[in-house]
């Protein structure tokens, strides 16, 4: 649509240069925060203008927050829960577009209800099942009774047991089993016209040299949006390494991380809060999803808005 | 190279019969058009035949071989998509030579033929393009030049030129059939344009709802059509139809209006059956009022450059006639017509099935 309305065009920019100091603020603050001594940080008027402590406050907060070991962990768990999550999401899409089975709908809505149940509400049976991965399956044999059946024939007394607390793994597969992806990709078959599938039947092609040379080609970009979008979640999880890991020093995130570096009662003892460390830890932590998101934009963009076809 | 044989073929979604007892022998090397209007169930025919479609009842074999249970790729059919269906990410190049690197061929030997086919239909200079950037009648021979590079023992086309405008439509009709010529695999195509249809057919095949109407050439068809419907399908403008009744000496048939027709002992009817009487729009002429076998009104004309399509009414009935000649009329005047006798088509009035006249029962034995 063209039309000429200068006084429209000026105001539509004020208010998004607005939104945008709306949001740049709060950074612009955690930078300078970052960039002065304790006693500068914590004096009565906001500093606006940064000063000179930077590199000493990076350095302070990389050292207390054992921020190195942490990285590389978050980054395997990033990375982990992206690889996994387009692998999962594209061959369970994949199932449910191209093929018909008895329950395909069924098992799509009992995926998609999962949207409706992020991590945060079934928090309690997740954590059980990472306790004990099998559980469900030890549940399974107690109510049929085989257990007992079992115990009585041969003595011997079945106890599964699949401990993922303090483990890559417990941190990764609860992240990777949401309908998101899933739900992205399925959409995106739905757009292949069925002469493409066929073609490729009648070419000799079986369902996984469809898949392997024809739709993941063809979802390129959709892989680089959900790629995006899982790295920056994965990336910003407190709540769930927070709960499943308890070794810290081995298995520590840095959002976790982070969250000891800003002052509150337990952390300083009530002394004065270290805001300094806290905003050039925040500042540090902020930097891989920006980078990604940054670096991935031209894709991510196209993924959402699925134009290139 | 390969025949086809379909027996008894029949197609049912659920409890909807799409298609019941088709019958067809399509021989090696032969052009078929399936013809029909959409919905007849053409399309679901040549998809029988290709494997992408399941066959609920009879068989269906290429070259002796009953092909019901084999997937397509185990068939040695190429299909040609009515819109390409290429693959939008790759190349030309790759287009054209994807089954060959699905079936395995060495790369140096797929280039190597991919070259000669896109050199056969004209791409030589689109090899890198992507599809996007190329027009319909370039994505079209792209398609074809995958179907080409297979050697398959059967060509199968769903509506492939319906898609390009007319004069594209017109040039790749001659590369189909040029390509055909020189490939000589066995052709099915499949259309509802009578043109594609008339032109590109060794054999036509006419359906309607699910089930085949009339097999002949191009040429049976628009002289002997087997019921009024292949009678109303074929030829353009359609074929004018005059309810009547077989006069009391069976020579004659009285129009619904009261005007009769001299049949000179054409139809093997019985007195008094009715009858649709078919006549095709060129085959009529204008004569003055002595001569006229028929008296219609005038209506309105159609300007063809070439020619008049001139509408007339007989009664109620439409009638119509083309004729290169251009001559002044006024709405409502009443014209004499006439045509010669061996252009009447007879058709039972109930059934609509073609009445053999006596006149072409004798050519037809004199023929064998």
């Amino acid at each position: 649509m063209i039309e000429r309305t200068p006084l429209l065009n000026i105001l539509s920019h004020v208010i998004l240069l607005s939104g945008l100091l709306v949001i740049l603020f709060p950074i612009w603050l955690a930078f300078v925060a970052a960039t002065h001594t304790l006693q500068a940080v914590n004096s009565a008027p906001i500093e606006l203008l940064p000063g000179d402590q930077f590199w000493i406050n990076v350095k302070a907060a990389w050292q207390e927050s054992d921020f190195g070991p942490k990285f590389v962990n978050t980054l395997i768990v990033s990375v982990g829960v992206v690889v996994g999550k387009i692998t999962l999401a594209c061959i369970t899409a994949f199932s449910l577009v191209f093929f018909n089975y008895r329950g395909r709908m069924l098992i799509f809505w009992l995926i998609f209800i999962t949207l409706m149940l992020p991590l945060e509400v079934r928090i309690v049976p997740t954590y059980a099942v990472a306790a004990n991965a099998l559980q469900p399956f030890q549940v399974l044999l107690d109510v049929t009774g085989l257990t007992s059946l079992i115990t009585w024939l041969s003595g011997i007394e079945i106890a599964l047991e699949w401990n993922l607390l303090n483990s890559y793994t417990g941190l990764i597969l609860p992240l990777v089993a949401t309908a998101t992806g899933t739900f992205l990709y399925r959409q995106f078959f739905l757009t292949i016209p069925d002469e493409l599938v066929e073609a490729a039947r009648m070419d000799g092609a079986g369902p996984l040299r469809f898949l392997w040379d024809v739709l993941i080609p063809l979802s390129k970009t959709n892989i680089a949006a959900l790629a995006t979008i899982m790295f920056v979640y994965a990336w910003n999880q407190y709540l769930w390494p927070l709960l499943v890991i308890t070794d810290r020093a081995n298995y520590g995130m840095v959002v976790v991380q982070l969250s000891d570096l800003v002052p509150d009662a337990l952390t300083t003892g009530g002394g004065t809060p270290n805001w300094h460390y806290a905003m050039a830890g925040t500042l540090i932590v902020m930097l891989p999803p920006i980078a990604i998101v940054i670096f991935m934009q031209r894709w991510f963009v196209r993924g959402l808005i699925n134009t290139d076809k | 190279m390969a025949e086809i044989n379909i027996r008894k073929v029949g197609k049912t979604y659920g409890k909807t019969t799409i298609m019941d007892g088709v019958s067809l022998d399509i021989h090696n090397g032969e052009f078929v058009v399936i013809l029909g209007p959409s919905g007849c169930g053409k399309s679901t025919l040549l998809r029988m035949i290709a494997g992408l479609e399941e066959i609920t009842s009879g068989d269906i074999a290429i070259g002796g071989k009953v092909v019901n249970a084999l997937e397509p790729r185990e068939r040695g059919c190429a299909m040609v998509f009515q819109n390409y269906a290429l693959y939008p990410h790759m190349s030309v190049a790759e287009n054209i030579g994807y089954a060959l690197k699905v079936s395995g061929m060495p790369k140096a030997e797929r280039l190597a033929k991919i070259e000669v086919t896109a050199k056969s239909v004209g791409l030589t200079e689109f090899l890198d393009r992507k599809p996007g950037q190329l027009s319909g009648g370039q994505r079209q021979r792209v398609a074809m030049a995958r179907a080409i590079i297979r050697e398959p023992k059967v060509f199968l086309f769903d509506e492939p030129l319906s898609n390009l405008d007319a004069k594209l439509r017109v040039q790749m009709r001659h590369e189909i059939r040029r390509i055909h010529n020189t490939v000589g695999a066995t052709s099915v195509f499949v259309t509802h344009d009578q043109h594609e249809g008339m032109t590109l057919a060794d054999r036509l095949v006419i359906m309607n709802k699910g089930t085949i109407e009339q097999i002949g050439t191009p040429e049976e068809i628009y002289d002997r059509p087997a019921s009024i419907y292949v009678a109303g399908f074929i030829g353009s403008p359609a074929m004018n139809f005059l309810p009547g009744r077989i006069g009391p000496d069976q020579n004659r048939v009285v129009l619904d209006d009261g005007q009769s027709l001299d049949l000179s002992g054409a139809a093997r009817a019985g007195a008094g059956q009715l009858v649709q009487i078919g006549l095709r729009p060129e085959k009529l002429t204008f004569a003055p009022a002595e001569r006229a076998m028929l008296k219609a009104r005038f209506d309105f004309a159609e300007e063809l450059g070439s020619g008049r399509v001139y509408h007339l009414k007989l009664e109620d009935i439409p009638l119509s006639l083309t004729s290169p000649e251009k001559r002044p009329m006024i709405e409502g005047e009443v014209v004499g017509l006439t045509f010669a006798p061996d252009a009447v088509h007879i058709f039972d009035g109930t059934s609509g099935l073609r009445l053999a006249t006596t006149r072409q029962t004798a050519q037809v034995s004199a023929m064998a």
